[in-house]
C-alpha cells in the first residue's frame, strides 16, 4: 500500500468515527473541506512526529574527566580532583624556549608582558584567576576567558600550544628549574625563569570591575 | 524636565548677578555656574568664572559630600553639573549617575549600559572613560565596547545607543564625546593594537552616523577634499594617507582619536589630535605615516578637513598627538593672533595658528633628548639621530618617555593670568625595538620598553607656562606623574590631584599650595567646580588610581617585571605602597 492511499484510509476512518454523533450539515461541511485537509495533511503529519524518548542520550564529546577543575570547591565528602597532566614541554629547554618564542610571536607579550601584565594579569605572580595546572593554562588559551582573554581556538597549533603552557608556567616557577630559560636576548627585564623562585601558586579572585 | 530647566535658570541668574559684582576685569567672561562639558568650554580651557573660593580663603576648604562609583578602576572622568544634577560616568563597565546636589548626591538615577565585558582585554591603558557630555536635555558618552549613547538626562532613559567600532579589531572607546551643532563627535582608541583611526559624527538626534573621517588611507576615507589647505609644503599632495606607508600599512596604522576635540565658533573648526602610527616600531613602518601624530581642523558639519599639522612625522616613540589644543587669542610678536595653545606629548608648548596650522613657536616644558627642536620654517621636528629606535638595539636615556611629557591629563588656561596650568610627568626610558605580528585583536607594539625618571628629576610635576614669554613661571615637583587634569578658577585658585591621593589646591599667581586633602586613593581624574543650589561654589573631583600611569595599582601588576604596562610598570614600582583601588566622588566647599 502506497503512502498516499495510507492516508487516504486513516482519513476515512476518522470521518466516519466522528460522523456518528454529529449533525448532518457539518458532516456536509467536513466533507466539503476534504480536498484542504487532503492537501494540508502531509504537513500535519510532518509537523507531528513524537519526541523520540530514549533513556540514554549520546552526549557531546566532551568527557567529565578531561576537564580542568577551576574551583578550589567540590561538594561532599569525596573529592574527585582532575587527573593532573603532565607536560613533558616542562622538562625540556628547547620547548620552553619555543614557548617563549611562540608567546612574543601570538603577542601573548602585548598584554602579559614579560611576565609583570598590563592589559591582561601578571604570568609570574602567584595569583591565578583560572587555575595554574598544565591543563587549566592550556584550556584558558584555547577558551579564552570572560574578561578579556581571548580565544586561541584553532590559531596556535597543538604542539606550539604545550610549549606556549611550559614557558607560561616557568614565569613563576612552576616548571623543572634545569630546564627553564636562563637568560634573555632583550632588554633587561624580569628576572629569568630559571631564578624565580617556585611558586605556591593560589587562585584568585576574577578581576573586579 | 521643567525642574531641570528652573534650576537652569536659577543659577543662571545667580550667576549673572554674581558676574555684575564680581568680574569686574573685562577679560573674564560671565559664569553660569554649571560644568557642562569635561572641557568646561568649547574651547577647552577649564577656566571657570567663579570666584567664591580665593586664594584668602581656600585654606578652609572641606568635604561637603562623597560617594562611591562603586567601580574600582581608573576613574578619569569629570563629573558634570547640569542645573541641580550632577553626572558622573565610571570606567568599565561605564555606568552614568545623576546625583542630586539638593540631596547631597543622592543618586537620582543610574544607567548601565552593560558593555561587552570582553572589551577589557582590549583596552590598552586601564578600562578608563574620560566622561560624558551635555546638550539640549541630553548626555552622550561612549562605552569601552564603542558604542555611543545618548541618555535623557532628567530620566535616565536610554534614546539611543549605536556601535561604531569593533572590539575584535582592537578598537575601543574611552574619549569623551564633544557636541557641535547636534553632531556628536566620537572617536576610536586601540593605536596599541594596529586598529585604523577614525573622528566619527553621530546625529545627537537620531543616532545615525553622519560622517566619518578616516586618519589614514585614501583621501576620499579622511575627507580631504577641495578645502584642505595645510600650511606646510609636506602636508600636500593627493593621498599622502596612503602614500606615507608601505604598501597598505595604512589598514593598520593606528593614528587613532582618544583625546581632546575644541571647537572655534567663528571659523566653525573643530581641532582634534591623532595618535601614534600603527606599531610602535618605526622601523617596520617608513615614511611620514599620514595622518598620525597631527592635529586635523575640520568642519564639524561635513567633517571636510580645512589644515594639518603633524607633530611627529614618522613617530618613533609613541608619542601621540591627542593632547587637548586650547582656542586662545595671544600676543604674538608684538600682534595679537587666533592660535592653539597645546602641551604635547614630544615636550613641547606648541602656539599654533589656529586659522592656517602654522607653528608660531614650539618650546621645550621637560628635559628632551629624543628631538632637537623644531624647524619653523618646515614645521618639522628634528629627531635625534642617537636615539632612533633599532630592532635588537636598546636605546638609552629617550626622553620623554613614551606616555611623553604630558599624556591625556588636560591643561587649564586662566584669562586672568594668562598661564598655562600643565598637569605633567617627566620621565624618560630604554627603548628596544623587537619584531612585531600582526594579529587582528591583539596588540601589536614591537618594542620593549623600561621607564624611569627623566635625568634624575622627580616623576611628575604641576607648573605654570607663559607661552607668550615661552618660559615656565613656576612649578610644584611631585614623586608619581601628575596625571590628574586640572582647572583654573576666577578667584585665582587652581586645583589638580596626585597619584599618592592628595587634591590640593594653588595660588594661580605663584604656585604655592594653599591647600590639600588626602582622599582615599590616587587622583587621575578630572576636577570641575560648580555654583550648588545653595549659590555657594563647589568644586567636585573623582578619586580612584589606575589609567596607564596606575595600572600597577589597578591592575595588580608584577613590577619585577619593568617592561610591564608597557614599561611604566617600572617606573611605578613603589605606588602599591602609597596608594590602593578606589573609585569615589569628592565635592568639596567653604564652611
Amino acid at each position: 500500500m502506497n503512502q498516499e492511499s495510507k492516508t487516504k484510509r486513516m482519513v476515512g476512518t476518522a470521518l466516519r468515527f466522528r460522523s456518528h454523533g454529529v449533525a448532518h450539515p457539518t458532516q456536509s461541511f467536513v466533507r466539503s473541506c476534504m480536498p484542504y485537509f487532503l492537501v494540508l495533511l502531509p504537513f500535519l503529519f510532518f509537523s507531528c512526529e513524537r519526541e523520540e524518548r530514549t533513556l540514554v542520550v549520546q552526549p557531546p564529546s566532551a568527557q567529565e574527566a578531561s576537564l580542568p577543575q577551576v574551583s578550589d570547591l567540590a561538594p561532599g565528602p569525596q573529592h574527585n580532583k582532575a587527573p593532573s597532566v603532565s607536560n613533558p614541554d616542562e622538562n625540556n629547554s628547547w620547548m620552553m624556549a619555543e614557548g617563549k618564542r611562540f608567546y612574543e610571536a601570538y603577542n601573548c607579550v602585548g598584554c602579559h608582558a614579560h611576565g609583570g601584565g598590563g592589559m591582561g594579569p601578571p604570568l609570574m605572580d602567584e595569583k591565578w584567576i583560572y587555575g595554574h595546572e598544565p591543563q587549566q593554562v592550556y584550556a584558558t588559551i584555547v577558551e579564552g576567558r570572560p574578561n578579556g582573554m581571548p580565544s586561541f581556538r584553532g590559531k596556535i597549533s597543538n604542539d606550539q600550544l604545550w610549549e606556549i603552557v611550559a614557558y607560561v608556567r616557568s614565569l613563576s616557577g612552576l616548571t623543572n628549574q634545569w630546564a627553564a630559560n636562563a637568560r634573555d636576548d632583550h632588554i633587561k627585564g624580569a628576572p629569568p625563569p630559571n631564578s624565580v623562585p617556585e611558586g605556591t601558586p593560589h587562585n584568585s579572585s576574577e578581576p573586579q570591575p | 524636565m521643567l525642574n531641570l530647566l528652573l534650576g537652569f535658570a536659577s543659577i543662571a541668574c545667580a550667576a549673572v548677578m554674581l558676574a555684575g559684582v564680581a568680574f569686574a576685569q573685562p577679560s573674564t567672561p560671565a559664569d553660569d555656574g554649571q560644568w557642562t562639558m569635561p572641557a568646561k568650554n568649547f574651547e577647552n580651557t577649564r577656566y571657570s568664572g567663579l570666584d567664591q573660593i580665593k586664594i584668602n580663603n581656600a585654606r578652609d576648604l572641606r568635604v561637603a559630600w562623597t560617594f562611591s562609583t562603586g567601580v574600582n578602576k581608573g576613574q578619569e572622568a569629570a563629573p558634570l553639573v547640569v542645573g541641580d544634577s550632577m553626572y558622573v560616568v565610571t570606567p568599565y563597565p561605564n555606568i552614568l549617575y545623576a546625583l542630586d546636589l539638593k540631596q547631597n548626591g543622592a543618586v537620582k538615577w543610574k544607567f548601565e549600559p552593560e558593555p561587552a565585558a570582553a572589551a577589557q582585554g582590549v583596552a590598552c591603558c586601564d578600562v578608563v572613560n574620560r566622561g560624558c557630555f551635555f546638550d539640549k536635555g541630553k548626555i552622550f558618552f561612549n562605552t569601552l565596547d564603542d558604542n555611543v549613547c545618548a541618555v535623557d538626562a532628567n530620566s535616565g532613559k536610554l534614546l539611543w545607543k549605536t556601535k561604531v567600532g569593533e572590539i575584535n579589531k582592537g578598537e575601543t572607546m574611552t574619549m569623551a564625546p564633544l557636541v557641535v551643532h547636534d553632531k556628536v563627535l566620537v572617536g576610536n582608541s586601540g593605536g596599541e593594537f594596529g586598529v585604523r583611526g577614525w573622528l566619527t559624527a553621530v546625529d545627537a538626534n537620531s543616532g545615525k552616523i553622519a560622517w566619518r573621517g578616516y586618519s589614514t588611507g585614501p583621501d576620499a576615507d579622511c575627507l580631504i577634499g577641495s578645502e584642505f589647505k595645510p600650511f606646510y609644503e609636506s602636508d600636500r599632495g593627493k593621498d599622502l594617507g596612503v602614500k606615507s606607508w608601505p604598501p597598505d600599512h595604512w589598514q593598520i596604522g593606528g593614528a587613532t582619536v582618544w583625546g581632546w576635540i575644541s571647537y572655534d565658533a567663528a571659523q566653525n573648526l573643530i581641532f582634534y589630535g591623532t595618535a601614534n602610527p600603527g606599531t610602535w616600531n618605526p622601523e617596520l613602518r617608513p615614511g611620514d605615516n599620514k595622518w598620525a601624530c597631527g592635529v586635523f581642523a575640520r568642519n564639524p558639519d561635513t567633517g571636510q578637513a580645512r589644515w594639518f599639522y603633524q607633530w611627529n612625522p614618522h613617530d618613533e616613540f609613541d608619542h601621540d598627538g591627542v593632547n587637548e589644543n586650547i582656542v586662545v587669542d595671544l600676543q604674538v610678536d608684538g600682534r595679537t593672533r587666533k592660535t592653539l595653545l597645546a602641551a604635547q606629548r614630544n615636550g613641547y608648548v606648541y602656539v599654533l595658528d589656529r586659522t592656517t596650522g602654522e607653528v608660531l613657536s614650539a618650546t621645550p616644558f621637560i628635559r628632551i633628548t629624543a628631538s632637537k627642536g623644531v624647524d619653523l620654517k618646515t614645521g618639522r621636528i628634528i629627531p635625534n639621530e642617537e636615539k632612533k629606535p633599532q630592532i635588537g638595539k636598546v636605546i638609552r636615556d629617550v626622553a620623554p618617555a613614551s606616555p611623553g611629557a604630558k599624556d591625556w591629563q588636560p591643561c587649564a588656561w586662566s584669562p586672568r593670568t594668562h598661564l598655562l596650568y600643565i598637569p605633567h610627568q617627566n620621565l624618560a626610558m630604554d627603548y628596544e625595538g623587537v619584531e612585531a605580528s600582526y594579529i587582528e585583536g591583539t596588540p601589536y607594539l614591537g618594542v620593549n620598553v623600561k621607564m624611569y625618571g627623566n635625568g634624575g628629576g622627580k616623576r611628575g610635576e604641576y607648573c605654570a607656562w607663559d607661552p607668550v614669554q615661552k618660559k615656565k613661571v613656576w612649578a610644584i615637583e611631585e614623586d608619581f606623574p601628575v596625571w590628574s587634569g586640572t582647572l583654573a578658577t576666577a578667584g585665582d585658585v587652581t586645583f589638580y590631584g596626585t597619584m599618592d591621593g592628595w587634591f590640593k589646591a594653588v595660588n594661580a599667581k605663584t604656585g604655592e599650595v594653599l591647600w590639600q586633602f588626602k582622599t582615599g586613593s590616587g587622583i587621575i581624574g578630572q576636577p570641575t567646580t560648580f555654583l550648588g543650589p545653595d549659590g555657594k561654589q563647589y568644586v567636585a573631583v573623582l578619586s580612584g588610581v589606575g589609567g596607564w600611569a596606575g595600572a600597577v595599582v589597578s591592575g595588580d601588576l608584577d613590577a619585577r617585571d619593568p617592561t610591564a604596562a608597557l614599561g611604566f610598570a617600572n617606573a611605578m614600582k613603589d605606588l602599591p605602597q602609597h596608594t590602593a583601588k578606589g573609585g569615589t566622588l569628592y565635592v568639596f566647599a567653604l564652611p
